[in-house]
């Protein structure tokens, strides 16, 4: 990433005056355009502080220890890659989060939409203290979710296990689907839907039809979202896993005597995956938009000779 | 709406209940019955009331900490972005593709007494041999400031990127210094924000107890640490059932208050750009 900026036309110059306006005014010239940096050179060095740890897990993912655990540098090969699920409550502890966190998604993409298209266009009895619950959700500290569920499972005799897990799991994510979502409607254009009813579609296939597509991208966007959750889950899983063992609670099990290189690998991977995933989303929404524009040029230039004439 | 708001219900609000009824049990490991069992409350705070007071103090500097880090890069960003905004704030969320755990044990990694960071220090004689920063106060506030930092940035940004930019040039034009802009102006326009990073640190900040098992030592338990093994490795559910009901009653409170006062758009919209 470049430290000099490109601060683009979208800005005013003016604005670009106050560049550092937490550090104290500039005495000359030359020093006003030494402090320009500071800002630029400060955002820089907070990422790649950001980064570190990341780094760190994927260099060591080609590390090739002597023993078990990945805690000297050694030389680098990939035989933890093609060893990959050579330790196999690993390997299902990671199959066990996937399986999760999948019906997880799908379960709270399904209840947090409709909660979040309800807050996000109809003003409702109700509206405020179900906006007041979702805020409670995200702002409770994990351990009380967690410790919370645990009481009622203890107290209802439930066997805590993989349904349990789900339940929490889809809990958790079902208020930040319903606020992405909720984002998504807020800033849809309502007179679409009014449109299509005037056209006499019934509500059905107006929903399916113009409501649905419009608020696709928060959906997804919601739904990335809860499946990141699912999977990075450590504490609220482990107050209702039972005996289950899901990836986070493996590896924070190991942490005692170490990490085996397969978590670097396995955590890696996570990671590319989510990135090529969220870099998919940003490109189709680009094309998305791009399209909108071309269609948009296309029909004024269509549009306008006929006005004028 | 309805099939939603009923599963917040029974897996979040009828939870909270149900560990207020455990509250007040008493009995034998195995054999509890409910009997107004107030007490539990009274040993809570008697036997951990310093590690209350611990984990706040770990989370009102960690907050602030990460307030003043992130400032300056959220307003660089809202500012001057210009239209790679979306590629920093993209950067700022990568830590979120990689399993909390994971980052933390990194952090261990990288700190250990020979580790790649101390390790150099010593060989070149800049610090001590018997100089360690895991099993310290130092390395759980770092490891805590370090996972909620994207947190703290998000809601910061979504604040600043939403004040109109002519509003710094108007007060520019009426010969107000760049410094009296910002006081005048921006800071006052962002504060929302700051409240809502506040909340979105502080509160899982509190409750947080992964940080302290990986890099802190036994001098450095915060309250979620023994709540866990309250209820996970002696299954005295009683006393952990109080000991969280009275973190989250403190919590909530603030947040409650917080929510009447501010409203809940800010915390909402920095948790949803995330």
């Amino acid at each position: 990433m470049s430290t000099t900026p490109n601060f683009s036309a979208a800005i005013g110059s003016t604005v670009n005056e106050i560049t550092d306006a937490t550090s104290p005014p500039p005495k000359t010239p030359s020093n006003k355009r030494w402090t320009r940096f500071i800002l630029p050179t400060y955002t820089t060095l907070f990422i790649l502080y950001l980064i570190v740890p990341i780094a760190v897990m994927i260099v060591f993912a080609f590390n090739t220890p002597a023993g078990r655990y990945n805690i000297k540098w050694e030389h680098a090969s990939l035989d933890a890659w093609r060893d990959l699920f050579s330790f196999p409550d690993l390997s299902s502890s990671l199959k066990l989060t996937l399986e999760v966190a999948f019906l997880a998604t799908i379960l709270s993409t399904i209840l947090g939409t409709f909660i979040g298209l309800s807050l996000g266009r109809y003003r409702f009895r109700g509206a405020g203290a179900m906006n007041f619950v979702i805020f409670l959700a995200i702002a409770s500290p994990e351990i009380v979710l967690g410790s919370s569920l645990l009481t009622m499972f203890v107290n209802a005799r439930v066997p805590q296990g993989f349904i349990t897990i789900l339940l929490a799991h889809t809990m958790f994510c079902i208020s930040f689907v319903a606020i992405t979502v909720r984002a998504r409607v807020a800033g849809m254009d309502r007179s679409l839907e009014e449109a299509a009813g005037d056209l006499g579609a019934d509500p059905r296939t107006t929903f399916f039809k113009v409501t649905l597509p419009l608020i696709l991208p928060g959906v997804i966007a919601g739904g990335l979202l809860a499946f990141a959750l699912s999977i990075d889950d450590y504490v609220i899983t482990n107050f209702v896993a039972g005996s289950k063992t899901t990836f986070p609670l493996w590896v924070f099990g190991a942490t005692r005597q170490g990490i085996p290189v397969q978590v670097n690998v396995m955590g890696t991977l996570l990671f590319a995956f989510g990135i090529l995933i969220v870099v998919g989303q940003l490109a189709a929404s680009r094309a998305r938009a791009r399209g909108d524009a071309k269609r948009l040029a296309q029909d004024k230039a269509r549009l306008v000779p006929a006005q004028t004439s | 709406m309805a099939p939603g708001a009923l599963y917040l219900a029974i897996f979040f609000l009828i939870p909270i209940g149900y560990m207020f009824y455990t509250s007040l049990q008493s009995g034998f490991i195995g054999d509890f019955h409910f009997n107004w069992h107030f007490a539990n409350y009274a040993d809570a705070i008697k036997l951990h009331g310093n590690i209350y007071v611990r984990s706040l103090v770990y989370a009102g500097i960690v907050t602030l900490l990460a307030l003043m880090l992130a400032y300056p890069v959220a307003y660089w960003i809202a500012f001057y972005g210009g239209r790679r905004k979306s590629v920093f704030l993209f950067l700022l969320l990568l830590p979120f593709f990689v399993s909390f755990i994971i980052r933390t044990v990194q952090w261990q990694f990288l700190l250990k007494d020979d580790g790649l960071i101390l390790g150099p220090l010593k060989s070149i004689g800049l610090l001590p041999e018997n100089y360690h920063v895991l099993g310290t106060s130092v390395a759980v506030i770092a490891g805590i400031t370090y996972n909620f930092l994207p947190f703290t940035a998000l809601p910061l940004y979504v604040a600043l990127e939403r004040i109109d930019k002519r509003l710094v040039e108007a007060g520019k034009d009426l010969y107000a210094s760049r410094f009296t802009t910002f006081r005048k102006v921006v800071w006052p326009l962002a504060l929302p924000g700051v409240f809502a990073a506040f909340l979105l640190t502080f509160v899982p900040a509190v409750g947080d107890y992964v940080n302290a098992s990986i890099l802190g030592g036994p001098g450095n338990t915060m309250i979620g640490n023994v709540i866990q093994s309250e209820f996970l490795t002696n299954f005295n559910y009683p006393l952990a059932a109080a000991m969280s009901f009275i973190l989250m009653a403190a919590l909530l409170v603030g947040a409650t208050i917080y929510a009447r006062v501010l409203g809940t758009e800010d915390v909402t919209a920095g948790a949803a750009s995330g």
